[in-house]
């Protein structure tokens, strides 16, 4: 029998160059004449061993990370393919510490299966939620998520019960589900490593979804600059209509559920749903008012379930294991898991699927040891361009929704941007106001010309130009912008504007 | 393609297989862009026609969202995340060093044709940053000196 080697395909692999290495290993292999089953996994998300490889042994898989090209033809030399001992080996996978410690449910498989074989997915429980939901009348999917807790996980922390249920009730021939896969927070790719590496479960979800409310027809909004979870996603459909999965009559219900991928074109401001329901109509990505609310006048003005990759993919698992089951996790009222991304400058980044509870503290040092420079660590960014930023002060703080809100900060989608004792403050507040200006759709006013204002005033402000008074028209404008808003990318640039200046005044030139 | 077509079967087969599509103005705008690398001026007027839309309409489009260029990108095109994560690894120093090797600034193309230089928010690999991609293909913790070796790499490709 041919040995079983799991080289990721996960872009974040392939950025550090896992395509080399899978060719590396195919052709040392053939040079020897040993028969291998190479496999292209997702990544387990411990990126500071990345490209890791995986073994397939009888005691479990063995991983060996980070394995550049050059080192392949010594990992045959000591055997690797039985587990053999080498520089690289980092032991039974599972046994890694910051893997074994999570909580992995909406990442299940993430990075153990083949991430566009169907079969693979339902030899790993995939499809049972919907074999479940099938059973189930719409309402008593809709309890489920209710009951689980779930609440968005695109960062706005909305309950996915609440707005199902809202779409269920509104009655239309036709109805949409649709996925906000426009992952544009910096620090955030969760959604990403979904999509490449277990394409399934949020195909799954959304036609869960579809079930549950009576949609027959979905769209997944996908960022253009995510080329490989494009790919991945669009194979995964193809298996999964070719199956009987999605299409005109899923599993022999006579349920239908149509599924297809649509590309975004670099707006960030189309994560913002209204915004994102324009630009899938084919018009530029300007927020809409509220109400109408999606849930009644969503796409093409119907009824239209629209969630976070996280939150649909968080689906699945839900109708499988029950409402409960979920809800067991997490603290308060944030329930479940989050999958947290730990980026920037630290030791050990990666995808740790946590129940809410853990502090920032313990993601931040346990799992990822420091900042990669061996600096201390300054400052974090949680929750993308227009979360706060947070000092040391604020790092026993739990993961969880209510928690950051208390601090005036932000949990978002998860995402933790680490900065070392290097980095200038006000330099970074400048650049929120910048993005905020580049990204602005232009509909509402304290938007659109508050940022460019914005970016004035702190340059001033870096300038020692009349300091005092520009640090109160900074607060002033920044002010208009929390509260004059249309969207929260106006809404809630502030956050990290005032936030860096709140907790590191001496950045913006104040006494220490 | 001879002179002066500026692409304008390739559009036509474009908007012909994906006018019908519900919210077809993204698609069509990908598929001439993905065909011909840009959207020529002169396929709006023709886009408009199809879709029922005001050229103004077409336009807006195309202008309001970054990735569709009117112009015509170099042989490869090089995306820099200016995003925080990638800044937080120092991103700008590598910025700084891919401007003054290439000799141009962001939305510029090299005398020679070879190579656009165009920033990106976020690139999704945050755990990898800095990091860039060059024509689809990503690359993380880019220093300058593997940026240049990158650049060797896609100029002759081995």
């Amino acid at each position: 029998m041919s040995t079983r080697i799991y080289v990721p395909c996960d872009s974040g692999a392939l950025s550090l160059g896992a395509e080399k290495v899978a060719h590396a290993i195919a052709l040392e292999a053939a040079k020897r004449g040993i028969a291998i089953d190479l496999v292209r996994n997702g990544s387990r998300g411990l990126f500071w061993l990345e490209p890791m490889v995986e073994v397939s042994t009888a005691n479990g898989r063995i991983a060996y990370g980070p394995v550049s090209p050059s080192e392949v033809a010594g990992l045959f030399n000591a055997d690797f393919l039985n587990g053999g001992k080498h520089a690289l080996n980092l032991g039974l996978t599972e046994e890694i510490p910051y893997l074994k410690n999570q909580e992995r449910l909406t990442n299940a498989r993430v990075g153990i299966t083949d991430p566009v074989s169907l079969e693979d997915y339902i030899a790993h429980d995939g499809y049972r939620g919907l074999k479940n939901a099938l059973k189930l009348a719409p309402a008593e999917i809709v309890k489920q998520v209710t009951d689980s807790g779930l609440r968005g996980r695109g960062g706005a922390a909305f309950p996915t019960g609440i707005k199902w249920n809202t779409v269920l009730n509104t009655q239309d021939e036709q109805k949409y589900i649709v996925c906000n896969a426009d992952e544009g927070d910096s620090g955030t790719f969760s959604d990403r490593m979904i999509m490449e590496g277990d394409p399934f479960v949020l195909i799954e979800g959304m036609t869960i979804a579809g079930l549950a409310v009576g949609a027959n027809r979905g769209y997944i909004y996908l960022r253009v600059e995510y080329p490989h979870a494009y790919r991945n996603l669009n194979a995964a459909i193809a298996a999964a209509k070719q199956a009987g999965y999605l299409g005109q009559d899923i599993c022999g219900s006579g349920k239908a559920f149509e599924l297809e991928v649509r590309l975004g074109a670099g707006a960030y401001v189309c994560g913002e749903e209204t915004a994102l329901l324009e630009s899938l109509e084919g018009k530029r990505g300007l927020v809409r008012f509220k109400p109408p609310l999606p849930a009644i006048k969503g796409l093409f003005g119907k009824p239209t379930v629209i969630n976070n990759v996280i939150s649909l993919a968080s689906v699945p698992i839900i109708l499988d294991r029950g409402g409960e089951y979920y809800r067991d996790f997490g603290m308060g009222r944030s329930r479940g898991t989050l999958p947290i991304q730990l980026a920037g400058n630290i030791k050990r980044p990666g995808l740790i699927e946590k129940a809410f509870g853990v502090t920032l503290r313990e993601v931040l040092y346990d799992y990822g040891g420091g900042s990669a420079t061996g600096r201390p660590i300054r400052a974090v960014q949680v929750g993308g361009p227009l979360g706060a930023f947070m000092p040391e002060s604020q790092f026993d703080t739990p993961l969880d929704y209510e928690a950051f809100a208390a601090l005036w900060a932000v949990l978002g989608h998860g995402g933790i941007v680490v900065f070392d004792d290097s980095v200038d403050m006000a330099h970074m507040a400048r650049y929120a106001m910048e993005f905020c200006a580049e990204e602005s759709c232009g509909k509402c006013t304290p938007c659109r010309i508050g940022s460019t204002r914005g970016v004035e005033v702190m340059d001033k402000i870096i300038n020692n130009q009349e300091r005092a008074e520009n640090i109160k028209l900074l607060r002033d404008l920044s002010d208009t912008l929390l509260n004059a808003s249309l969207c929260a990318l106006g809404g809630m640039t502030p956050y990290p504007v005032l936030s860096a200046l709140n907790h590191f005044p001496g950045d913006f030139g104040a006494e220490k | 393609m001879s002179q002066p077509d500026w692409g304008k079967s390739a559009v036509a087969a474009v908007i012909d297989s994906l006018k019908d599509e519900p919210g077809a103005l993204l698609p069509i705008l990908h598929g001439i862009q993905d065909a011909l690398g840009y959207i020529p001026s002169g396929s709006v007027p023709v886009i408009a026609e199809a879709l029922n839309l005001s050229r103004a309409e077409v336009h807006g489009v195309i202008t309001f969202y970054h990735y569709f260029r009117e112009t015509p990108p170099g042989k490869h095109t090089v995306h820099l995340c200016r995003a925080e994560s990638c800044q937080s690894m120092n991103s700008e120093a590598l910025h700084a060093h891919a401007k003054s090797k290439l000799g141009i600034d962001f939305h510029q193309t090299t005398q020679d044709g070879d190579f656009s230089l165009e920033p990106v928010y976020c690139l999704g690999l945050c755990s990898c940053s800095p990091a860039i991609a060059i024509d689809g293909e990503v690359y993380g913790r880019v220093s300058s000196e593997r940026f240049d070796e990158i650049l060797n790499e896609v100029r002759s490709p081995a």
